[in-house]
């Protein structure tokens, strides 16, 4: 199990590719094909893609509550029913 | 849409958590919000500023300290310039070394190393601790990191939806 080959890693090959493909499968982009094995540095690549339009996604987010919130008041009743939406 | 119950999800759900947190924060922030000049380019500024951050900090603290980018992201949340007076130093100090001890060189594994190392250090930029994480840990990290930022983006996006005209 241990890689001897380069300078005292103990993970093994196949553990990394295990966690390459299990991020492989949380992407979109790569989801879909049917090959099972895009390249490490792809998947890498796409994942830090992913994860940079996921915090455009959270400021964009943010900027539009925070428009939303300028005009409305957040009460009680309404915390409860988007609380039941959101569980 | 009186009796229909949706299948509910677990209470102790990362994403119920989240959301509670989260939802609670956003009614602090529009508490605060000054009458006078709440439309205000500015204040629409610093507002999407606390959005932001509550919405991050949430995440983290749904998190706790179980997850490396978590315990990171929360310290970076603690000692931002503006909460710095209520951080106590030794508590700064000992994550400091907490973090060094987390310090692996990064060697490289199999053929592919050479080409990891490129995009595996782009990839330690973007999650919360990555620097001081071996390529193990930074794939795991990622993979977790990423699934909560999806609960993250689904909720803000229902919470939104649900306050547009």
């Amino acid at each position: 199990m241990s890689s001897r080959r380069s300078g005292g890693s103990r993970i093994s090959d196949d553990q990394i590719a295990d966690l390459v493909s299990k991020l492989q499968q949380l992407i979109p982009e790569l989801r879909g094909r049917r090959s099972n094995k895009a390249s490490a540095s792809k998947v890498l690549q796409e994942t830090c893609n992913y994860i940079r339009n996921l915090h455009r996604e959270v400021e964009d987010l943010s900027d539009r509550l925070s428009q939303l919130l300028a005009s409305t008041d957040t009460d009680t009743d309404q915390a409860a029913i988007l609380r039941s939406l959101l569980m | 849409m009186n009796k229909y119950n949706p299948p509910r999800m677990n209470p102790s759900s990362l994403r119920s958590r989240f959301a509670t947190r989260f939802l609670r924060s956003l009614s602090k922030i529009n508490a605060k919000k000054p009458t006078a000049s709440s439309s205000s380019p500015t204040e629409i500024f610093r507002r999407y500023r606390r959005i932001k951050v509550a919405a991050d900090k949430s995440m983290a603290y749904s998190v706790r300290s179980r997850r490396t980018w978590s315990r990171a992201m929360l310290w970076k949340l603690r000692t931002r310039p503006c909460c710095r007076r209520s951080v106590k130093t030794s508590t700064i100090v000992r994550k400091t070394r907490h973090e060094k001890q987390n310090k692996n060189t990064t060697t490289t594994t199999g053929e592919d190393g050479v080409v990891f190392g490129v995009e595996a250090d782009e990839l330690r930029e973007l999650v919360p601790g990555g620097e001081a994480m071996d390529l193990y840990n930074l794939l795991d990290e990622t993979a977790h990191y990423i699934k909560c930022l999806t609960t993250q983006v689904q909720v803000m996006k229902k919470i939104a939806d649900f306050y547009s005209p």
